[in-house]
């Protein structure tokens, strides 16, 4: 299979997916979906169910070594698939966080055994992952992680708390930063870990959004035991395994360990700006066709900036860091968009029913207008990427530098 | 602004680079208020041809000839150069109309010469506010009556590529400049090395054998030189971008206030963090649109509609924020921070605001979507 090319590849993967896939459903694992949590939980079944057929079909993890359950095809195998899956459906909690950015990582960093046991069950459809990264003390200063891990013979014993896990609930496995060392600087004292999330010990809380969202989870972990064997990468290396979880992060749909439609609309299961016009009767209106070509406009310049970040990335035209170009872009292209749909929705945007069509339901969804520039790395984090990593200019002052952890000021709010 | 050149291609642009960087330096620029002196120009544009500027959307049977066989990515290349160096000289109507003799098979005369870069077009296809440019049948001969403006380059063209109605779809014709009946005014404009004119056009009278493509059916043709010319336009400021942003972003870096770099202060590096950012966006777009027009590819319009509107607004937005992070130096002529900023105003309004290609890019929309 190894020697496949690329169109062959694409013709085997374009007969089975119009044979076996339904439509795209529209509803991605966004972290904001508000629906029934029977309705949740059916689609995450059926996403196993999906990413299992994948899997048998001989189309899961396509750049993953075959030693781990994967193709060992290349990422332009990769972009053949998600081209021909434009308009079907797909495994999306599998294929973001799960195998990317946490599969991606798992490949860096986890142990030979790790990687054996458990990369093939993720592309089995048997295994969700998480990042248990962001804490309730922390917000963007994710590496002042206080989650602590205690070595106890083989094991280590974490306690502490984590937060904006998307759907947590009804996940499998997370890769969990912890400080192990609190006498070393706050980046050198962090360990990662590998646990299973449904384990006496890690209790689970759906935390409501805004407009009503239960996605996000915060979950509270006490005297959790983790074999050293569930250790990703060195004692004390934990950041360098995080900052390659945000980088695969950041690369969002165009990791060559995702698959996903390459045509997808990410997000959530909104109408287009055009659709919300129309259903507000102002599709004639020359303002409402501003705002939908000024949409759009973000739309293909934010897909061709992606493109373009990925392209330089992997020919090393552009730092990794450039990836944050590309997300400060999605984010306030994001914002723009809620505030766009808002406007467009008009009236219906203050109070709807559903013969609003498309356009109901757009005021709930421009209250949490800011969620696309705080979830996945605030905008202004971006913002200092670029700043300091991509275009060089000095550092901001930092006053947790040099010195023990436990030495940094903290302030009383948790 | 691409990623993915050829060897041949960074060679190409290179060397373009350094022919603009020696010819045109911004000295030399800030001596063009008045325009460019025509002795120069004409020097200047020769040699530029000799570099390739002007055959790459011809092919290579009509004597023309690209450096990776896309043509139009390669001339992007140059007008990202130009902008760059906020360069003189009719690079968009003079490859334009060797791009409609090349492909009509036509005056090979006058498309020699503008390869040779011995004479240049104007492509005179914008129309005034209520204005039109109507031809028609006569005898064996096709009359021009209207007004075309604003035509770049018209003023020092040896020819026009005139765009006109003619039975309800479009016509071309290669019109001599100095044809009985045409009137070229010179225009102001804020751009110190680009010239527009309004053309006057009073019961011109050329031989039927002066159209460009079959009259009367050339729609096809002049919507994809339109596209063309939004994504050069497009090239062209992100090119003249890249030129402010790195000015600025040497400023801020050499700059002391408080004891401090202006880099250092978080306020201005988010500032040129979402420069940055507009960009790359910019290039991105730029180069997509570029190729999708070289291809001919169905969302061609709408893409090229896009780079035209994201450039021509965050192109000015960009600039303007240079122009702030600079302070009172930068709104100065002694700065040569405006002739970048000149080139993007230009740009912005040149073939189509950002708020016209907002409402095309809408019509593609409401098609595609079936609303």
């Amino acid at each position: 299979m190894s020697s496949e090319s690329v169109e062959e590849f694409r013709a085997r993967a374009r007969d089975w997916i119009r044979a076996t896939l339904g439509p795209a459903s529209g509803y991605a694992a966004a972290g904001l979906n508000h629906r029934p949590e029977e309705e949740e939980l059916a689609a995450v079944a059926h996403d196993r169910v999906l990413q299992r057929r994948f899997f048998d079909a001989g189309l899961a993890g396509v750049v993953v070594p075959p030693e781990y359950g994967g193709l060992g095809l290349t990422p332009a195998h990769q972009r053949a698939l998600n081209e021909e899956l434009g308009g079907y459906e797909w495994p999306s909690r599998f294929t973001v966080p799960t195998m990317s950015p946490c599969g991606a990582v798992l490949l860096e960093h986890a142990p030979e055994e790790l990687k054996r046991e458990h990369l093939p069950a993720i592309l089995r459809g048997e295994e969700i992952w998480m990042q248990f990264l962001s804490e309730p003390s922390g917000g963007s200063d994710m590496a002042g992680a206080l989650t602590t891990a205690v070595a106890d013979g083989d094991d280590w014993v974490l306690n502490g708390s984590k937060i904006w896990t998307t759907g947590a609930w009804w996940a499998d496995w997370a890769l969990c930063l912890a400080r192990t060392d609190w006498d070393a600087p706050k980046h050198a004292g962090l360990t990662m870990f590998a646990l299973p999330i449904r384990q006496r010990g890690i209790e689970v809380r759906q935390i409501e959004m805004l407009n009503g969202a239960r996605d996000f989870c915060q979950e509270y972990l006490t005297d959790v035991r983790v074999p050293d064997t569930h250790r990703v990468g060195e004692v004390g290396q934990g950041w360098t395994v995080a900052t390659r979880l945000l980088f695969h992060e950041r690369m969002q749909h165009n990791s060559p360990y995702v698959t996903s439609p390459a045509d997808a609309r990410q997000g959530t299961a909104e109408a287009s700006p055009a659709a919300i016009a129309r259903d507000a009767g102002r599709l004639a209106d020359p303002l409402a066709r501003d705002l939908v070509g000024q949409a759009r406009t973000l739309d293909l310049a934010g897909a061709a900036l992606q493109r373009r970040v990925a392209a330089g990335i992997r020919s090393g035209q552009l730092p990794d860091t450039a990836s944050a170009v590309a997300r400060l872009f999605f984010t306030l292209a994001q914002v723009r968009a809620s505030e766009i749909k808002f406007e467009l929705a008009g009236g219906a945007g203050v109070a709807w029913d559903e013969t609003d069509g498309a356009a109901a339901g757009v005021g709930d969804s421009f209250l949490i207008r800011q969620a696309g520039a705080i979830g996945g790395g605030t905008s202004e984090m971006a913002r200092n990427v670029i700043a300091e990593r991509v275009l060089g200019l000095p550092r901001e002052t930092a006053r947790d530098r040099g010195i023990p952890f436990r030495d940094v000021p903290r302030g009383a709010a948790r | 602004m691409f990623l993915d050149l050829t060897s041949d291609q960074e060679f190409f642009q290179e060397t373009t680079a350094k022919f603009l960087a020696d010819q045109v330096p911004p000295a030399t620029l800030q001596g063009f208020a008045d325009g460019v002196p025509a002795d120069f120009e004409a020097r200047y544009w020769r040699r530029g041809a000799d570099l390739g500027w002007t055959s790459l959307l011809v092919s290579e049977d009509a004597g023309g000839g690209s450096i990776s066989g896309r043509g139009l990515e390669d001339l992007c290349l140059i007008a990202y150069e130009f902008g760059r160096h906020a360069a003189p000289g009719p690079l968009v109507p003079a490859s334009l109309a060797a791009a409609a003799l090349g492909q009509a098979g036509t005056h090979p005369e006058a498309l020699a010469e503008l390869l040779a870069g011995t004479a240049t077009a104007a492509w005179c296809h914008a129309e005034p506010s209520g204005g039109s440019l109507d031809i028609t049948s006569d005898g064996g001969d096709l009359v021009l009556n209207g007004a075309k403006r604003p035509a770049e380059a018209a003023g020092r063209a040896k020819y026009l590529l005139v765009t006109g109605r003619l039975d309800g779809d479009f016509a071309q014709v290669l019109v001599p400049a100095a044809a009985p009946g045409v009137t070229i005014t010179p225009l102001r404009t804020p751009d110190y090395s680009r010239d527009f004119a309004a053309v006057a056009f009073d019961g011109v009278r050329v031989p039927a054998s002066a159209a460009v493509g079959p009259p009367g059916q050339a729609g096809q043709q002049v919507a994809w030189q339109a596209q063309a010319a939004l994504v050069l336009a497009a090239a062209e400021s992100a090119g003249a971008m890249r030129a402010g942003f790195d000015m600025t972003l040497a400023w801020a870096s050499d700059r002391y206030s408080f004891g401090r770099p202006l880099a250092s202060y978080q306020a201005l590096k988010h500032r040129l963090a979402d420069m940055a950012t507009w960009l790359e966006a910019s290039c991105a777009i730029a180069a997509e649109a570029a190729a999708a027009v070289r291809e001919r590819s169905p969302d061609a319009a709408e893409l090229a509609s896009a780079a035209k509107a994201y450039t021509g607004q965050y192109g000015t937005e960009l600039m303007h924020e240079c122009v702030q992070l600079h302070g009172g130096i930068g709104l100065t002529r002694e700065h040569d921070l405006h002739l970048y900023l000149r080139r993007v105003v230009l740009n912005r309004a040149l073939h189509g605001t950002p708020a016209e290609h907002r409402q095309r890019i809408a019509d593609h929309v409401v098609t595609r979507e079936g609303l």
